[in-house]
């Protein structure tokens, strides 16, 4: 009984840090219509400041904890929402999540800078600790076989009911908060009133980096013992994400509620499952379970009626090259990458090599992200089951094994897209991410699949009359193969399937109303996407003769995306420099003094204040994008006269 | 071009829905006539969008039943519906943004085996939209751009052809010549159910008109009994009918 107890008071507990999450979430979504990925990461830089502030240069607790909760994260918000945010309003949810994603490595970034050395545990206690004594406070409940309680777990879920119930109140009653959810529908209208917009949604954007704070504040002490991690804590968001759908990112009592479940559910888990489930899932349970939680809650909400967006695009997409330029520009990039394979040194042919294999990763972004409009944040987990099919399928460097291995990797695509199929926008964002960490945590990291430190031995594939395929020759390889898939996503893009992909990204509602369902568009772009991904990671791994857990990181997934969405999303070139800058920048790193902050994170930075301005990237940005491009005749974009000869329509 | 399937009537029996608090329709029942175009009128909010939604199929409603040709249809989804020879444009333009005004219509026509050999040209043709075969539809002015949404919904070659404010974009000369492309699509068998603001034109090209206000239809008819109908006037007409039909 006692332990049922215990394993409930800490399900609560746990339970009340997620709904304080949560309640962030959807607070700065109903506040400024964003849901903000880096939502956790504004928490994990509020946990490593206050670690800084009270342990490392020993401020008093309460000094350190009003500057945390009351200045930094405050001033934080408003400075994002001032930068990044306000260029967005009536942006597409993509390019709003898409720079919530960039200042999530920014955060990321900005924080391994400051905090990633390994040599220091960076532990935060309990703040009621007895600094002399390291004794803390508790409460015994239910008599001698009963349970203990710690203090700061009390204190704990007062503030998130404290919360809860404020928040409801402040939404529901004060003039502030009725103007804070208006700005969302219509901020002219509140213009209108008398009321500045641009000031209520900054607040918005305050009070979500207070909650985000306040949650990492009190999650730092429940990792006492390992000592903070940037990526833990960032990742421990996704446990709030779960309550917030839960609540449709509206409804603050159901996120509540969704968010004591998801805790109690987590705990129970891994205090009852049978031992066998438990043994092969050893240490990765509490991963597992919020992301399968997040998976199933995506499949049960109710699906998003199909909206009228009501909007064109306001910008102009690239063209799209025609078969003979697509041709003759795969026919230069062989050439030219088949030179520089015979040219360049040891260390630039392997970032290059794979550069373009995740260029080919890149590829399938353009065509699943870029043109069909469905983000996906787990390419590397597709990308990973290519490499790992591969490895493991005849002797792990054969033809035959590549031909099956992105087989493989297609089916594994249709298989997410069927459950989340109904999903659009940001719920299918969620939905890839919460399979990407599900397959990274059961899967890849799963000693039974791939030992723990290892990788799987992938091999290169062979070419007739050569003995042992050299890093050359395999970067040869790699140019064609990106080559050939740049000229496939071309190909599609001008087919009838093409048309049909763009079209459904467009407008859902107009899609249907001309009686074409999305669900076979939508497996048929997953399946192809993601058996092209399988195909980058079968030269991925090919060029370092292996794949390990370290190579599928949701981060990475992320970091991938955002440079394809950097240099043009919708662009065929987008996608294979995308994978050049992922595959080039930690290179550069090496190469950089240590005091400049993460290069990722620093290139990201620009890359999204950039997609701020043009959703299109930088091959988007007219003067760059046309010295980049090979010169194109006029497109005669002038304005036609309307119905000019009419008389025969009647 | 023939229609899907020729005389198909529509019907829409004691549909309700409601947003919260609001009743958006209650017990809305209406008929179009295949042949013949249909008025929908009523001032903003009185639930005209909502009624083409769950017509075809984007909104579900609370009770009620729609039929196409006899068949009960409500359950169904909207690209079912619109294989049936369902076709609408909406208030907010829904084109295919990002795609050529011929793409658009393309895309269309090879949603059916039936109607996916024409060529795009005869559709915008057929809408006098044929020189902006080749232009973005983001690149159209508003007027232009609902042309091109009327040729992509004529493009299923429909049976009932649902247009959610038409002409608003277009100048005097170029509604008249739409209405007289109404009539014509009418004239072919189809059943055209037309919402339009301009009062003007529904009254020219209607056979039958029914009002909406509040969610209920307060009046159907002929032009002419509509305008004479004191309910009408008293909630949306009765500038015209002061002004002997001008508005």
């Amino acid at each position: 009984m006692s332990e049922f107890l215990s394993f409930t008071v800490l399900g609560i507990v746990f339970g009340a840090i997620y709904a304080i999450t949560a309640t962030g979430l959807v607070v700065t979504y109903t506040t400024t219509g964003v849901f903000n990925f880096a939502h956790g990461a504004v928490g994990m830089v509020a946990a490593f400041t206050y670690w800084q502030l009270w342990q490392a240069w020993h401020w008093p607790l309460l000094l350190a904890l009003v500057v945390v909760l009351l200045v930094e994260a405050p001033l934080l918000g408003i400075a994002v929402e001032f930068v990044l945010m306000r260029r967005l309003y009536g942006a597409s949810v993509d390019r709003s999540l898409m720079v919530t994603l960039g200042l999530l490595v920014i955060l990321v970034g900005i924080a391994t800078a400051l905090w990633g050395s390994a040599e220091v545990i960076r532990s935060v206690p309990d703040f009621f600790e007895n600094t002399t004594t390291g004794a803390r406070p508790t409460i015994h409940l239910f008599g001698s076989n009963g349970v203990t309680i710690y203090l700061l777990q009390i204190v704990t879920v007062a503030v998130a009911g404290g919360i809860a119930l404020g928040l409801r109140f402040f939404f529901r009653s004060l003039r502030l908060g009725i103007a804070m959810r208006a700005v969302v529908d219509d901020p002219e209208l509140v213009a209108m009133s008398g009321a500045d917009p641009f000031r209520i949604s900054q607040m918005g954007w305050a009070l979500g980096f207070f909650m985000a704070a306040l949650a990492g504040v009190l999650l730092a002490p429940t990792l006492s013992t390992t000592g903070l991690s940037i990526t833990q804590l960032t990742l421990l968001v996704v446990n709030g994400y779960a309550a917030a759908v839960v609540g449709r990112l509206r409804n603050l009592p159901l996120t509540f509620v969704g968010a004591l479940a998801l805790g109690l559910i987590s705990e129970y888990a891994q205090a009852y499952l049978p031992g066998h489930v438990s043994e092969n899932l050893l240490g990765v349970l509490p991963e597992v379970i919020p992301v399968a939680f997040l998976f199933l809650v995506l499949l049960v909400i109710p699906p998003a009626r199909l909206a009228a967006a009501g909007r064109l695009p306001s910008t102009v997409p690239p063209r799209v090259a025609s078969m003979g330029m697509s041709l003759a520009g795969s026919g230069a990039f062989v050439v030219a990458g088949c030179v520089l394979a015979a040219v360049i040194g040891a260390t630039a042919l392997a970032t290059l090599s794979q550069g373009l294999a995740l260029g080919i990763v890149g590829l399938s972004l353009v065509l699943l992200t870029g043109y069909a409009g469905q983000i996906s944040l787990c390419q590397l987990t597709f990308m990973g089951v290519g490499a790992f099919a591969m490895g493991k399928l005849f002797g792990g460097a054969s033809w035959w094994g590549m031909i099956l291995a992105v087989v493989i990797s297609g089916a594994v695509g249709a298989l997410v897209a069927l459950p989340a199929i109904r999903l659009r926008g940001l719920y299918l964002a969620l939905a890839t991410l919460a399979f990407g960490e599900a397959a990274f945590y059961a899967f890849f990291s799963n000693p039974s699949f791939i030992p723990v430190g290892q990788a799987v031995n992938v091999g290169r594939l062979p070419l007739p009359f050569v003995h042992g395929v050299s890093d050359r020759l395999e970067m040869g390889e790699v140019v064609v193969a990106a080559a050939l898939c740049a000229w496939l996503v071309a190909l599609i893009r001008r087919s009838r399937f093409g048309r049909r992909v763009v079209a459904m990204s467009d407008s859902p509602a107009a899609f249907a109303t001309v009686g074409l369902s999305a669900v076979r568009t939508k497996v048929v772009v997953f399946a192809i996407s993601a058996a092209m991904a399988g195909l980058g990671g079968i030269f991925y791994a090919g060029q370092q003769q292996g794949i390990g857990s370290d190579n599928v990181q949701f981060f990475d997934s992320l970091t991938l995306l955002l440079f394809v969405a950097i240099w043009g999303m919708r662009s065929v070139r987008g996608g294979i420099l995308g994978g050049v800058t992922a595959a080039a920048l930690p290179v550069l790193q090496t190469h950089l003094p240590a005091s400049l902050a993460d290069l990722t994170g620093l290139v990201a930075g620009v890359g999204i204040i950039l997609l701020g301005r043009n959703p299109d990237g930088i091959l988007g940005v007219p003067w760059l994008g046309g010295r980049l491009r090979v010169p194109f005749t006029g497109r005669g974009s002038s304005a036609p006269d309307l119905i000019k000869d009419v008389a025969h329509v009647s | 071009m023939s229609p899907e399937t020729p005389g198909a009537d529509l019907s829409v029996g004691n549909v309700s829905v409601h947003f919260g608090g609001i009743n958006a329709l209650s017990s809305v029942s209406l008929t179009a006539r295949a042949g013949e175009v249909t008025g929908l009128i009523g001032p903003n909010g009185a639930g005209k969008t909502t009624l083409f939604n769950v017509i075809s199929g984007l909104q579900r409603p609370d009770r009620g039943q729609v039929h196409l040709g006899g068949r009960d249809i409500t359950r169904l989804g909207p690209h079912r519906r619109a294989r049936l020879g369902l076709a609408r444009t909406f208030q907010r333009l829904e084109l295919f943004g990002t795609l050529t005004s011929s793409d658009n219509v393309r895309v269309a026509l090879e949603a059916s085996r039936r109607t996916s050999g024409r060529p795009a040209t005869g559709v915008l043709e057929k809408v006098g939209m044929e020189a902006s075969a080749d232009l973005l539809v983001s690149s159209l002015p508003t007027g232009a751009a609902r042309l091109v949404e009327l040729a992509r919904a004529l493009s299923i070659d429909p049976s009932v052809l649902l247009l959610d404010e038409p002409c608003s974009g277009l100048d005097e000369r170029e509604t008249a010549v739409l209405g007289d492309l109404l009539v014509s699509l009418a004239a072919e068998g189809r059943a055209v159910v037309l919402v339009e603001h301009d009062t003007d034109l529904v009254l020219r090209v209607c056979s039958t008109v029914h009002v909406l206000d509040f969610g209920e239809v307060i009046a159907s008819g002929s032009p002419d009994e509509v305008r004479r109908d004191p309910a009408v006037q008293a909630a949306y007409l009765g500038q015209v009918a002061q002004d002997g039909g001008t508005p």
